[in-house]
């Protein structure tokens, strides 16, 4: 749990936002996130991202459940329990293929939707400071960390001159946290709402 | 875009390999046709009509799934394709060629041949056999001559229609108007395709031409099976062709993006395949009643145990393991080497469909399959690469274009 300050750009047009990613970066500053009301194709490699491992943790959980399947059910039919069932072997993979491949399946799912979970930081209850709540509507909100050396009004300026239709400098939680909204975000609501 | 090279020519190396294979494939298939073709041997004949026929029908269905591929995705309006669809094109004019070779080789095993491959020729054991008889509405001469033909005429013509509505994209430039009377007949077009390849390769065509060699036996997967089977041997030799003409420096716009797709069709219907095969083996693996086993007992006990089981090696786990990751898809080099292994593998697949059921007790696998394999190859490289040189290899006023070059994975 702490505070950061940051630095919000927002902008309202995908064919704005790309070069200013680009002139962003290319003035040094290291962008934390873009956050957009909807997926951006080529965004994560304009913000210099590195590919994504949850394809390897997935297959990782289905080996594991092709694993599980086979020796669960080769133990049970041929050591713990064998029974004689039409005739067969008691070691009939084919039998069992649609099992091994349920398992697999099973466990790669699960394993990939909370790995992803996990790397997002999404679960019920949790909470994160939104930057700007249009980004879940029709703004793209690129936010920078300051760090020590950041002079947060030039990048400000840098950010406006590259076509953020909205900038601002944001003291606000880095990390999640259990519990509710403060009451800013209520008068927001009520703001809207009005 | 006028700097981009769209008009092929056809390298001189390839005319000569084409030649050269054509050359060595026709001795084999003129040598085979008269030593063993008309000779007095039922099993030689059989040996010969046999394995000319697998190959002839497995590369029509290949051609045709090349045409399917495009029909199929014209009706879902993807754009993805449109930068390398004269590939597809080119391959599906093979249809017409191989489609007349099959009709020619299945007319003369059901006029010439008697009742040595298709045992529900013969009338007289027919009459006898209860369970033939209740399949004569359609396991008889004149549907069969009826169906394959209008079969294949109709696979050419309605491709023929889709080709030739592509063309229009290479003269004018279209407004909005045009473009979108312009996609909704291509629709139209492949639509006809579709509904007439569902009623033939997706089910009449296999039972007709493959399953019935074994006429008592029946499964309700071998259409499917069967359907799979060409289909992922198609894209196999469509992503063999993108990457030649890319190689020799044509179809810039197509890239790892569009290989990326077309390696995970590759990928996927390897996976689907696989799945039918299974379902079909498992049902009668498990329920082992004599009447349906007999198709599985000489492939699984028999001679064909070796060909029966690297055929799920080739076709299954290479495609699974080795196409899997997605920097392997993206990859020239090993998606070429995965489409020779695949299209090798399917033919192996129908090797052991048709042969398996003609020569139960010894694999016959030798120089009469292979020469016969050569020769097909040779026409196909030579059909291919003509009608590649006989057209731009772009379809440039294409209303799609734009969303094919800016394609991204």
């Amino acid at each position: 749990m702490a505070q950061k300050k940051f630095v919000v750009g927002c902008f309202d047009d995908e064919k704005v936002l790309f070069p200013a990613v680009k002139q962003v970066r290319a003035a040094g500053y290291k962008i934390k996130d873009v956050y957009t009301p909807f997926p951006v194709h080529g965004l994560d490699h304009a913000l210099g991202m590195r590919e994504t491992s949850l394809h390897t943790a997935g297959f990782i959980y289905g080996i594991t459940g092709t694993t599980t399947a086979i020796s669960t059910i080769s133990w049970i039919f041929t050591k713990d329990w064998p029974l004689n069932i039409g005739g067969k072997p008691h070691f009939a993979l084919p039998a069992w293929i649609p099992i091994i491949f349920e398992l697999t399946v099973l466990f790669a799912a699960v394993g990939m939707v909370m790995t992803f979970m996990w790397l997002c930081q999404m679960a019920p209850g949790v909470k994160k400071h939104h930057f700007h709540k249009r980004a879940t509507d029709d703004l793209f909100v690129m936010v920078i960390e300051c760090t020590e050396k950041t002079n947060a009004e030039d990048l400000k300026a840098l950010l406006a001159s590259n076509g953020a239709v909205e900038t601002d400098i944001q003291v606000a939680e880095e990390d999640w946290w259990f519990g509710t909204y403060d009451n800013d975000n209520e008068n927001l609501y009520k703001q809207v709402a009005h | 875009m006028a700097s981009i090279k769209e008009q092929f020519e056809i390298p001189g190396k390839l005319k000569t390999w084409a030649y050269a294979l054509i050359g060595i494939g026709g001795v084999a298939l003129l040598l085979g046709m008269f030593t063993q073709g008309f000779s007095k041997d039922e099993h030689e004949q059989v040996h010969f009509w046999g394995t000319l026929m697998y190959n002839t029908i497995f590369w029509t269905l290949v051609t045709n799934a090349a045409m399917f591929f495009l029909c199929f995705s014209t009706m879902a309006q993807a754009a993805w394709m449109q930068s390398f669809r004269r590939i597809a094109e080119a391959i599906s004019t093979l249809v017409p060629v191989f489609g007349s070779i099959t009709l020619l080789v299945l007319l003369y095993v059901v006029l010439g041949e008697k009742h040595h491959i298709y045992h529900w020729l013969d009338a007289e054991a027919v009459a006898k056999d209860p369970i033939l008889k209740g399949k004569v509405g359609f396991l008889n001469p004149t549907f069969f001559i009826i169906w394959t033909t209008l079969a294949i005429a109709l696979w050419s013509y309605f491709g023929y229609r889709m080709r030739q509505i592509s063309r229009e994209a290479d003269e004018n430039p279209m407004d909005a108007e045009t473009a979108k009377s312009f996609n909704i007949r291509s629709m139209t077009r492949s639509g006809f395709f579709l509904v007439w390849f569902g009623l033939t390769v997706a089910s009449t065509v296999p039972w007709l031409w493959l399953m019935s060699i074994d006429a008592h036996w029946y499964s309700t997967m071998y259409s499917w099976y069967t359907f799979a089977s060409s289909f992922v041997a198609g894209m196999a030799l469509i992503a063999l062709w993108v990457i030649y003409v890319k190689n020799k420096g044509y179809l810039e716009l197509t890239n790892a993006e569009h290989l990326h797709d077309i390696a995970k069709f590759m990928f996927a219907f390897s996976i689907f395949w696989t799945y039918l095969w299974f379902s079909q083996y498992m049902l009668i693996w498990y329920a082992n009643i004599p009447e349906e086993t007999v198709y599985f007992k000489h492939r699984v006990q028999g001679p064909y145990k070796p060909i029966f089981f690297l055929n799920l090696v080739i076709n299954f786990l290479a495609p699974l393991i080795i196409l899997m990751k997605r920097s392997a898809k993206r990859n020239f080099t090993l998606v070429a080497f995965m489409a020779i292994l695949i299209l090798f593998g399917h033919w192996i697949d129908f090797y052991q469909m048709v042969m398996g059921s003609l020569m139960k007790e010894h694999v016959t696998l030798g120089w009469l399959d292979f020469g016969i394999l050569g020769f097909f190859v040779g026409v196909l490289i030579l059909m291919v690469a003509r009608s590649l040189a006989s057209k731009p290899l772009v379809p440039k006023y294409h209303p799609f274009l734009k969303e094919s070059i800016i394609h991204q994975v």
